[in-house]
């Protein structure tokens, strides 16, 4: 186990350089940062200057290399855009990812569990084939467009909830929350949505073809014999049989989401890190970009070692297979 | 803790409804407010914002004329010596007395490095304290507009940036971050409360501001966000969360005007949208043409000039929302602008130059435009180049972000274009500035002369004239002078000035302001 947990661990690392070698390689696409960080008119001498100073003019390896090994220090620079230290913005912005990414996780689940139960129960029934045909709209239409769309229903129609921003936030000094207030909470509701649309369909659709496979096993039957109720039967054993790939599929997605949260984020202003991220692209603040791409990276790693570590302990063949080698 | 306290007081106020306060302005633009320190960035957005909490000596009044800002009055000794009288009683927003001494270290402050500034104060320029209230500033040449840009050109407080460690200027290149990056002292009329980076900057009115008693707002809060997305930031202004917004993209106002409640202030900027030619390779680097540079011909320049239909331009993509254009300044800037015109639109006689030149069948060339800058710019190009394919001149566009497009077409791509829209406002507010930056010689990588004369468009003539403007006090002999040089480029077609942008800001139908052509919103001329 423990072999297994540090061979995973070299290969996170691998990864992580990979990443960060792409990253790099890829920012001398993206633009001249030095136009971004001074005004039209100042003078070709003074851009100079400022590039030699950051250290933009040495050879890629030689910034490649400065990058990762300050990055192992956990310094991750300073943002070229506002003079602060990158840790220190993303830092700032982590709480309003994730309070939007697990709402929005919680949405997908919450609401794509009993649909996906009910349209599999109720295969035939006209709210079945509408629940299916909503759900149709979430996959295939682009999360902007559906951003949008709220936001010109909800707030500028409606005017019931706002349509950029994340309301008042409380700060607990390591986290700042908008879970604590009025505004905070109306604020998630749209972005949450918005985001966890295309989970809730997919998680729906899931249990749906789940139930539907679960419903004709012959535990079921049994049940139905033994004369227990229809709901004791739906929720109690064909549900809960379902839910193992649910699970799985919401642990993966979860990173997704967190990735993802760019476009909701860009659409509603909200000021999570994607926002920060896709900023930065615009603005060619390679080291916002550097750090996030980094960090998601990371993210990944993590989440997919800790579901590899899962399977190990579930399923007894991996486990065997793992000492076999 | 702090924050914590604030929001129980506002979840007591019953979920804080948006723009329920009537003495709180909120507003959101495209960009972020990227840092507090006034001298990191020579860019409008930053230097109009902290205009608001940071004064300069001079102040500019709603129509651009200069008045007295902390310097009270001042007067042109001889022609080197400026003497300025400093305003008494003035403090900034930490109690500290306002003084000759801060004016001196901020002069010294603006040309160190890291300044973006730099260019406020001429070279050679001595600054010398006579007593505590006034400022003499000796110059090693004469010049006329000494103080034309010192409106931004704020003032800071020198014990303040010493005591706290901000007498460097914020320089992404430096290893601590700058206290100065994320607080602000001030003498003007607001002071920061809150500076959430890229999030969002709460002010508050200064009741100890010297101009207290004569003031026109009647504001006392002010709440920023960046929006960068233009369909939420219209919508947010629509759904009344906002009580003005800005820009507003030119397809958003007929929608903003006919909602109730929103309306949609226009008026020209001071930014003029032109075309470049390369004129200084022997053989264009985008071009079918080979050994010679078609645009070294200024019949050429000229077909191109004529065969553009500014007036389509003008109605049809920016919907109205532009002022042709002759000159390369904006028409408010220089007096005699209105003696200058257009060429017409003139495709048969494009047709004819083209063929007098030696091009009766054209010739293509590559085209350099950002996509992400000015006001409808992609769309301005493909309308020159479908505009250009009538008279035979095939272009083959390349139309990118601002950051690729700078990147390439500027001194440290190596002026790497052949023909490019680009637009240029006069940051000193005077002719010099265009007729030295884009019409002067240069040499090859731009650390002599025009920097952003990208073409190398070259006359000795115009050198000349740019450099008696220059230093020349007589303001009817500086005129002519600029008439001349202006005629010569016209005559030349150094560049083909197409029009000075239109500005769009959207408001709530309360609100009073005043929309100044730089582009600046200046809270001290709002009102609700």
């Amino acid at each position: 186990m423990i072999a297994f947990i540090v061979r995973r661990m070299v290969q996170a690392v691998v990864v992580m350089l990979v990443v960060a070698l792409l990253a790099f390689m890829m920012f001398r696409y993206v633009g001249d940062p030095i136009n971004q960080m001074v005004g039209i008119d100042t003078s070709p001498a003074a851009r100079e200057a400022l590039r030699q100073r950051l250290g933009l003019d040495d050879p890629m390896p030689l910034q490649f290399a400065r990058f990762v090994a300050n990055a192992a220090r956990g310094d991750f620079g300073v943002s070229y855009q506002f003079k602060q230290p990158v840790a220190d913005l993303l830092a700032a912005r982590l709480p309003a990812t994730l309070e939007l990414s697990i709402a929005s996780a919680l949405f997908a689940l919450l609401v794509g569990i009993p649909m996906g139960v009910y349209t599999g129960l109720n295969r035939h029934a006209p709210l079945a084939k509408l629940f299916l045909a909503v759900s149709l709209v979430g996959i295939s239409l682009p999360t902007f467009l559906i951003g949008i769309l709220f936001i010109f229903v909800f707030a500028v129609h409606l005017r019931w909830l706002p349509s950029f921003g994340r309301g008042e936030v409380v700060d607990l000094g390591f986290w700042t929350t908008g879970l604590l207030t009025v505004s905070g909470l109306k604020a998630l509701i749209l972005p949450a949505i918005t985001l966890g649309l295309f989970q809730m369909t997919l998680i729906m659709r899931l249990v749906r073809a789940e139930m539907l496979e679960v419903m004709r096993a012959d535990f079921i039957r049994f049940c139905r014999a033994r004369g227990l109720t229809a709901r004791a039967i739906h929720f109690g054993h064909a549900l809960k049989n379902t839910l193992v790939p649910v699970i799985t599929v919401t642990g993966l997605q979860l990173g997704s989401v967190i990735a993802f949260a760019i476009i909701t984020e860009t659409v509603f202003q909200w000021p999570g890190m994607g926002l920060l991220f896709l900023q930065a692209v615009q603005n060619v603040d390679i080291p916002i970009m550097a750090a996030y791409l980094m960090l998601i990276a990371a993210l990944f790693v993590a989440i997919n070692l800790v579901v590899d570590l899962l399977y190990v302990v579930v399923d007894p063949r991996i486990r065997l297979a793992g000492r076999a080698t | 803790m702090r924050g914590l306290a604030a929001t129980i007081v506002l979840v007591g106020l019953g979920g804080a409804a948006w723009a329920s306060d009537d003495t709180t302005f909120r507003y959101a633009f495209q960009g972020e407010l990227s840092g507090l320190d006034p001298y990191t960035l020579n860019e409008t957005f930053s230097l109009g914002t902290l205009a608001n909490v940071y004064e300069g000596l001079i102040r500019r009044g709603p129509d651009m004329e200069i008045i007295p800002g902390l310097a009270e009055s001042w007067e042109v000794v001889d022609d080197t010596t400026w003497r300025f009288h400093l305003r008494r009683g003035v403090t900034f927003h930490n109690g500290n007395p306002f003084t000759a001494d801060d004016v001196l270290f901020s002069a010294e402050r603006v040309v160190s490095e890291g300044s973006d500034l730099g260019a406020r104060i001429p070279p050679g320029a001595q600054f010398v304290k006579l007593d505590d209230y006034t400022v003499e500033v000796r110059l090693a040449t004469p010049n006329p507009i000494l103080h034309s840009e010192w409106d931004a050109w704020a003032i800071m407080d020198k014990e303040w940036a010493e005591e706290n460690g901000g007498v460097a200027v914020t320089s992404a290149s430096a290893e601590t971050p700058n206290y100065a990056a994320l607080h602000a002292n001030g003498t003007g009329p607001f002071k920061v409360v809150s500076h959430e980076v890229g999030v969002k900057t709460v002010f508050e009115a200064n009741e100890d501001w010297w101009n207290w008693g004569d003031r026109s707002f009647n504001i006392d809060r002010v709440e920023f966000t960046p929006i960068a997305s233009d369909a939420t930031r219209v919508a947010a202004l629509l759904s009344g969360e906002l009580d003005m917004a800005y820009p507003i993209p030119v397809q958003d106002i007929p929608r903003v005007s006919a909602n109730p409640g929103t309306e949609v202030l226009t008026g020209p900027e001071l930014r003029t949208i032109f075309l470049g030619f390369d004129q200084d390779r022997d053989e264009l680097l985008y071009s079918d043409v080979k050994g010679t540079n078609p645009f070294k011909d200024v019949r050429v320049r000229k077909a191109v000039y004529l065969a553009i239909n500014e007036d389509a331009i003008a109605a049809k993509i920016m919907r109205n929302l532009a002022t042709p254009s002759a000159l390369m300044i904006s028409p408010s800037l220089y007096a005699r602008s209105g003696e200058f015109e257009r060429l017409p639109y003139d495709p048969e006689q494009a047709k004819a130059l083209l063929a007098e030149a030696g091009y009766p069948d054209g010739f293509s060339v590559g085209m350099d435009c950002p996509n992400d800058r000015y006001v409808n710019d992609e769309q301005i190009c493909q309308a020159v180049v479908a505009m250009l394919a009538g008279i035979g001149i095939d272009v083959e566009l390349n139309a990118q972000p601002k950051a690729k497009f700078f990147g390439k077409v500027l001194a440290s791509g190596g002026y790497d274009t052949s023909f490019y829209l680009l637009g240029w406002t006069a940051g000193s507010l005077d002719s010099h500035h265009v007729i030295f930056n884009l019409n002067t010689c240069r040499n090859a990588d731009g650390t002599e002369g025009g920097a952003f004369n990208l073409g190398n468009y070259c006359n000795p003539e115009v050198d000349a004239l740019g450099a008696k403007i220059l230093v020349e006090n007589d303001p009817v002999m500086r005129d002519q002078m600029i008439f001349d040089a202006f005629t010569i480029i016209h005559d030349e077609v150094s560049h083909v000035p197409l029009h000075q942008q239109g500005l769009a800001w959207g408001k709530a139908a309360g609100v009073a302001l005043v929309q100044r052509p730089d582009n600046k919103l200046l809270f001290d001329y709002v009102k609700k």
